[in-house]
C-alpha cells in the first residue's frame, strides 16, 4: 500500500477554501492532506486526473443507516432485499433496493464518492444497536445523533428551567449513547403518542408536564450553545406531515432568533419539505416553501436539509411514531411502532411515491423550491434516507438544481397539480456546480463541526472524490444527464487516503472512525446523579448497565469538547 | 465478598439486575431457571474430534476442513449467544455459502412473517412497566417460561402512571389454565386452535360489527367477548404479549397476523401494541444481527453467494428433511433433541460441529465438539432482550474455555485461509 498519493492536475473545487474550479495537485500522506513538500522522498502513487473534478467526498449529514428502526424494516420488508448488489467474493454480498443492508450502505456510498454519513435518530436506550450497525458498515467515518425531544429527563430540566443541569444531562446521555450530537424529533408530540395524541402547535402542553415544545426547542438551544457542542440543535418539527405545518415550522426557525455562534449555525431543521406545506387539508393543500425559504434567508444563524423525495420506493422511519400511525392510516400500509421507555418512540411504514400523484409529486416539487430558494450557504442536499428514498439518487438531486431545462424535462411526467400548488415550474435559479459541491460536502462538514471535512485544505481528512467532469467545459444547464450519470460514479472514491472504489468497482475494504461528543468535563456530573438515579425506576433496566462503553466499539473517536 | 452485577442470559427477559457471589459460585435475585444456568453444571471437559480430546487448534482445524469441503452446510442455533459471535457466524456462512438458520425457525418465527404482512406496533417492556393498565398473556405463560417478567415489567411492576398492582388489569387467554392464570384477574379459556377466530371475533365487535358473531367462538360466548372488547377499547395503554400458544398452534403466522390488525384497530380507539414473549436470551439478536448483515432474520441460504430467504426452503428442519445439506454446525443449542425424526436422522448422516459449553443430546451426533464459555458467566458480549433493548452480559469468572467470539474468529480465520 501506497503511503502517500499525489493527484496530478485534477480540476479542484473546494468551496471552504475558495478554489473555484482551479487546476491543481493535492497531496495525501498518512490519511491526510498534506503539502507537496512532506510526500518528497516517498513511495507515491500518482493519480493522473487531468480534466477532472476533484473534490472532498460528500457528507451525509441526516440519513437513517443504522439501528432498530432500519433493521425493523428489512425484517418488515424482505422484499427491498431481493436486489443484489454484490455477489460474495473479496468483499462481502451486498443486497438491497431502497433498504440496504449495512455492508451495501458502506459500498454504495463510497461507490458515489461519499465518505460520511451522519445517523439521524439514535433512540438512546437502543444505542449499541445503532453503534453495532454503525460498526458493520465498511468504508466510512459515521457517528449518531440520540433523540433529546421526548426524553422525560429534559422534560423535567425543562419544566424546573434549570439549563446547567439540562446542560449536564446532555453531557451525560452524549457519553453514555457515544452521540454526536442533540436531535429533537416532534418534541412532546410523541409523549403526548403514549396517550394516543400528539400535540398540534408549539404551544401545546405536553401531558403529564407542564411543558411545551417551544421551551423544549429554546431550552435544548440554550443547553447545546452552552456547552458549545460541535453541531446545534437538529430538529425534525412539530406536525410533520400536516397541511399547513409550513407555519408551525416557521415558528420554530424563529426560535433560533435569540441566539448566535460565530462558528455555524444555532438550529439545524431537518428534511424541511416534510414539513413546508400549507392549505388546511390534503384537498386544499399547497406548498410553504416560499414562506419557509424567505424565513431561512433572513436569519443567519440558521440552516435546513431537503428530505428531498425521489419516485419510486422508500420506507418512512422516524421518532414521530404519532406520525407514523397517521400514515399507516392514510396508505393502510404495514405498520412497526415502537414506545420505548420514558424516551420517546418511533414507527415504520412502507411508502412508493408515485409522479402522478397529486401529493407525492407536490413533494418532490417542494424539495426542489426548497434546495432553489434557500441561500446554497443555508441548505444540505438530503433524501432523509429512506424517508424521502435512497441516497443514491442524490446526484438526481444535484443535476435537478443546476438544470432548468431537466426539471422541465421531469415537471412533464408528474401530476399537473403542481403546476398551481407550487413555484417550481416558475424558478429559473440554477445551482452552480460549486454551490452544489458546498451543499453536499463543506457546508453539511461546517453544520456538523468537523472542520477536517468537506474539504481538501492541508490537515483535512484525505477523504477525496474524483468525478469524470471537467468543470471548465461541462455545460450544468444542458448536459444534465452527464452530470447525473457522473455523480452516480466516482472515477476514485479515496476514504483516508486509501482507494477504495475506482469506476464503480470496489477495490479496497476499510473501517471508517466513528466520532462522538465527550462534554462532561464541562460540567459537575454529580449534580444530576441522584436526578438521574431516583428517575430510572421508571427504566427497565439498571442505571449501571445503561450506555455504551467506548470499547465496546470499532473504531471510536472522541471528540473533547 | 465478592459480590458482582451479572445480566442472566437464560430466558428472553434479560433480567439485569442478579447477582453473584464469585467465591461461593452463586447467584442472587434471579429465579429459579436462572440461577440453575449461573451453578455449578456439567461440562464438555475438552474439544473433541470423534470422541478424542484434542485441542482447541486442532478441533477448529477440523471444523474448518468439513465447513470447506461441503458443498452446503447448515450453520444452525445461535439463540444462545452473543450478537459478536452471531456477526461471525453469518460471515462464516456467507463465506461457506452455506445456510443460516436459528432457533426462530422451530419457535417465534411465525411472528416474524407476520411482521412481513403486517408489522410490528410494539413497545419496549419499560413502557409496559410504567403504562399498561390492561396486558393480556394470549398463548403464552411467563410465570413458567419467565418467572420474572411479570415482577419486573408485566404484572407486579410498577411504573410512572402504575403505581399498584390493582391498577393493572391482567388477562390471560390461553388452552389450559397455567400457573399465569392463577395470578391473572381473569382466565379466558379458549378451544385449542381457535385463535384466529376469537381474535376475528374481538375485531368484528370492536369495529362496530358484534351481529356477525355467533353465540360462541372457540369456547367463548359472545357475552365473555364482548366484555373483553370492552375492557380492551377502555384501557388507557394495553398490551398483548403472546406465545407459542399461538405462533405454534392451527393458523401460526395468521393468528399473529390478526393479531396485528386488532392492534390497529385497537389504536384508532386508544392505545395499544402487541409483542412475543421470545424465548431464548439472545433469540432476538441471532434474527436483528443476520438482518443488518444480509437483509434477512432466519433461513437464510448463501449457495448462490448472495442471500436467499425462503422459510419453506431454508430452515434447518427443512433442509435437514430434504437432505439438502452435507454438513452442519450446531451453536448453542440442540437441534437432535428439538428436531423431527427425520431431520434428525439426517443429522446423525452428515459431519457435525457442535459449539456449545454444556454437553446436550446433539453433542451425540458431533463429530467436532468444541466446548465453548457460558456468556454472561465466563464471556462477555451484547445480547437483545425480548423486547429487542441491547444489554451488554458481563464476565464475571475465569475460565480456560474460549468464548463463541474467540472459537468463531478462529473457524473463520481457517476457512479463509483453506478456501484461499
Amino acid at each position: 500500500m501506497h503511503h502517500a498519493l499525489h493527484i496530478k492536475n485534477g480540476i479542484v473545487i473546494d468551496p471552504k477554501n475558495g478554489v473555484k474550479a482551479e487546476k491543481m495537485d493535492i497531496f495525501v500522506k498518512d490519511g491526510k492532506i498534506v503539502e507537496e513538500s512532506e510526500v518528497k522522498g516517498e513511495d507515491v502513487k500518482v493519480i493522473d486526473a487531468s480534466n477532472k473534478l476533484v473534490v472532498a467526498g460528500g457528507v451525509d449529514m441526516h440519513a437513517h443507516i443504522a439501528g432498530s428502526k432500519i433493521n425493523t424494516g428489512r425484517t418488515m420488508r424482505p422484499e427491498e432485499m431481493r436486489v443484489v448488489r454484490n455477489i460474495a467474493n473479496k468483499f462481502r454480498a451486498a443486497v438491497g433496493r431502497v433498504l440496504l443492508t449495512s455492508p451495501a450502505i458502506g459500498y454504495e456510498y463510497a461507490k458515489m464518492g461519499y465518505t460520511s454519513s451522519f445517523e439521524a435518530a439514535q433512540p438512546p436506550i437502543g444505542a449499541m444497536h445503532s453503534h453495532e450497525e454503525l460498526d458493520a458498515i465498511p468504508m466510512i467515518d459515521k457517528a449518531a445523533l440520540p433523540v433529546f425531544g421526548n426524553w422525560h429527563f429534559v422534560f423535567k430540566y425543562v419544566e424546573a428551567k434549570d439549563i446547567e443541569k439540562l446542560k449536564t444531562f446532555i453531557a451525560w446521555a452524549l457519553e453514555r449513547t457515544k452521540g454526536f450530537g442533540v436531535k429533537v424529533v416532534n418534541p412532546g408530540g410523541v409523549e403526548a403518542w403514549m396517550y394516543g395524541g400528539n400535540v398540534t402547535s408549539l404551544d401545546d402542553q405536553v401531558p403529564g408536564f407542564n411543558v411545551t415544545p417551544r421551551e423544549i426547542i429554546t431550552s435544548l438551544i440554550k443547553a447545546v450553545e452552552e456547552l458549545k457542542l460541535n453541531h446545534s440543535v437538529h430538529i425534525h418539527c412539530n406536525r410533520l406531515g400536516v397541511p399547513g405545518n409550513y407555519e408551525t415550522t416557521i415558528e420554530t426557525i424563529k426560535l433560533a432568533g435569540g441566539f448566535s455562534n460565530d462558528a455555524r449555525q444555532v438550529l439545524h431543521v431537518t428534511h424541511v419539505q416534510f414539513n413546508a406545506y400549507a392549505g388546511d387539508s390534503w384537498r386544499t393543500v399547497s406548498s410553504g416553501a416560499e414562506e419557509i425559504a424567505k424565513t431561512v434567508n433572513s436569519m443567519d444563524n440558521v440552516t435546513i436539509d431537503m428530505g428531498q423525495p425521489i419516485f419510486g420506493h422508500a420506507t418512512a422511519m422516524t421518532g414521530d411514531a404519532p406520525f407514523q400511525f397517521t400514515l399507516h392510516k392514510l396508505t393502510g400500509a404495514r405498520w412497526s411502532n415502537k414506545d420505548s421507555e420514558v424516551e420517546g418512540g418511533a414507527g415504520i411504514v412502507p411508502l412508493v411515491y408515485l409522479p402522478k400523484n397529486p401529493v407525492h409529486a407536490l413533494q418532490w416539487a417542494i424539495g426542489l423550491e426548497l434546495g432553489l430558494l434557500i441561500d446554497s450557504d443555508k441548505v444540505v442536499l438530503t433524501t432523509d434516507y429512506p424517508n424521502g428514498g435512497p441516497f443514491t439518487e442524490y446526484p438526481y438531486v444535484m443535476a435537478m438544481l443546476m438544470s432548468k431545462k431537466m426539471r422541465e424535462g421531469e415537471l412533464e411526467k408528474v401530476s399537473p397539480f403542481v403546476q398551481k400548488a407550487t413555484n417550481l415550474p416558475a424558478i429559473d435559479t440554477e445551482k452552480t456546480l460549486e454551490e452544489i459541491i458546498h451543499m453536499t460536502r463543506s457546508l453539511p462538514a461546517r453544520i456538523l463541526g468537523l472542520p477536517q471535512k468537506g474539504h481538501l485544505g492541508v490537515g483535512a481528512d484525505a477523504d477525496i472524490a474524483i468525478y469524470d467532469l471537467n468543470p471548465l467545459e461541462i455545460d450544468t444547464s444542458n448536459d444534465f444527464e452527464k452530470v447525473y450519470k457522473t455523480f452516480k460514479t466516482a472515477e476514485y472514491t479515496i476514504k483516508s487516503g486509501r482507494i477504495l472504489a475506482k469506476n464503480g468497482e470496489l477495490v479496497d475494504e476499510y473501517w471508517g472512525k466513528t466520532y462522538w461528543v465527550d462534554a462532561t468535563g464541562r460540567v459537575d456530573m454529580e449534580a444530576i446523579k441522584p436526578d438521574i438515579e431516583d428517575y430510572f425506576k421508571y427504566y427497565s433496566v439498571e442505571l449501571q448497565n445503561y450506555g455504551v462503553e467506548e470499547g465496546w466499539l470499532k473504531k471510536p473517536e472522541r471528540i473533547v469538547i | 465478598m465478592a459480590e458482582e452485577n451479572i445480566i442472566c442470559t437464560f430466558c428472553g427477559s434479560v433480567c439485569d439486575d442478579g447477582l453473584f457471589d464469585t467465591e461461593k459460585f452463586k447467584s442472587k435475585r434471579l429465579c429459579k431457571l436462572g440461577s440453575s444456568k449461573f451453578s455449578k453444571k456439567e461440562r464438555i471437559k475438552a474439544p473433541m474430534i470423534d470422541g478424542k480430546e484434542v485441542s482447541y487448534e486442532e478441533a477448529i482445524e477440523k471444523a474448518a476442513e468439513i465447513l470447506v469441503n461441503a458443498k452446503k452446510p447448515l450453520l444452525y442455533g445461535w439463540a444462545s449467544t452473543v450478537n459478536e459471535a452471531i456477526r461471525l457466524g453469518v460471515i462464516l456462512t456467507e463465506k461457506v455459502r452455506g445456510v443460516y438458520d436459528q432457533c426462530a425457525s422451530v419457535c417465534h418465527a411465525p411472528g416474524t412473517l407476520a411482521v412481513i404482512e403486517e408489522g410490528l406496533p410494539g413497545g419496549s417492556l419499560g413502557a409496559i412497566k410504567n403504562r399498561a393498565d390492561v396486558v393480556v398473556f394470549w398463548g403464552s405463560n411467563p410465570m413458567e417460561a419467565h418467572p420474572r417478567h411479570g415482577m419486573r415489567y408485566s404484572i407486579s411492576a410498577k411504573g410512572l402512571l402504575i403505581k399498584d398492582r390493582k391498577q393493572r388489569k391482567v388477562i390471560v387467554v390461553d388452552v389450559r389454565p397455567t400457573k399465569t392464570a392463577k395470578v391473572a384477574d381473569e382466565f379466558i379459556q379458549i378451544k385449542p386452535g381457535y385463535d384466529y377466530l376469537i381474535i376475528s371475533a374481538l375485531r368484528a365487535i370492536i369495529s362496530g360489527n358484534a351481529d356477525a358473531v355467533p353465540d360462541e367462538v372457540g369456547g367463548v360466548s359472545k357475552e365473555k367477548l364482548v366484555e373483553l372488547a370492552e375492557t380492551m377499547k377502555n384501557a388507557k395503554y394495553g398490551a398483548i404479549l403472546y406465545g407459542l400458544g399461538v405462533t405454534q398452534s392451527r393458523g401460526r403466522d395468521r393468528n399473529i397476523e390478526n393479531a396485528v390488525k386488532l392492534i390497529q384497530l385497537l389504536n384508532r380507539h386508544t392505545r395499544w401494541i402487541i409483542w412475543p414473549m421470545r424465548g431464548h436470551y439472545n433469540v432476538v439478536g441471532a434474527g436483528e444481527v443476520p438482518t443488518w448483515e444480509v437483509g434477512y432474520q432466519y433461513a437464510i441460504d448463501f449457495s448462490r453467494g448472495y442471500p436467499r430467504f425462503s422459510p419453506a426452503e431454508f430452515s434447518a428442519v427443512e433442509v435437514l428433511k430434504r437432505k439438502d445439506c452435507d454438513a452442519a454446525l450446531v451453536i448453542a443449542s440442540d437441534p437432535a433433541a428439538h428436531f423431527p425424526k427425520a431431520a434428525v436422522k439426517h443429522l446423525k448422516n452428515i459431519p457435525v460441529i457442535q459449539i456449545d459449553p454444556f454437553p446436550n443430546m446433539t453433542t451425540l451426533v458431533a463429530n467436532v465438539v468444541i466446548p465453548s464459555a457460558v456468556a454472561g458467566l465466563e464471556a462477555e458480549g451484547t445480547a437483545y432482550r425480548m423486547d429487542g433493548i441491547p444489554l451488554r452480559v458481563k464476565k464475571v469468572v475465569e475460565t480456560n474455555y474460549w468464548s463463541d467470539e474467540q472459537i468463531l474468529e478462529k473457524l473463520l480465520e481457517k476457512v479463509e485461509e483453506l478456501k484461499r
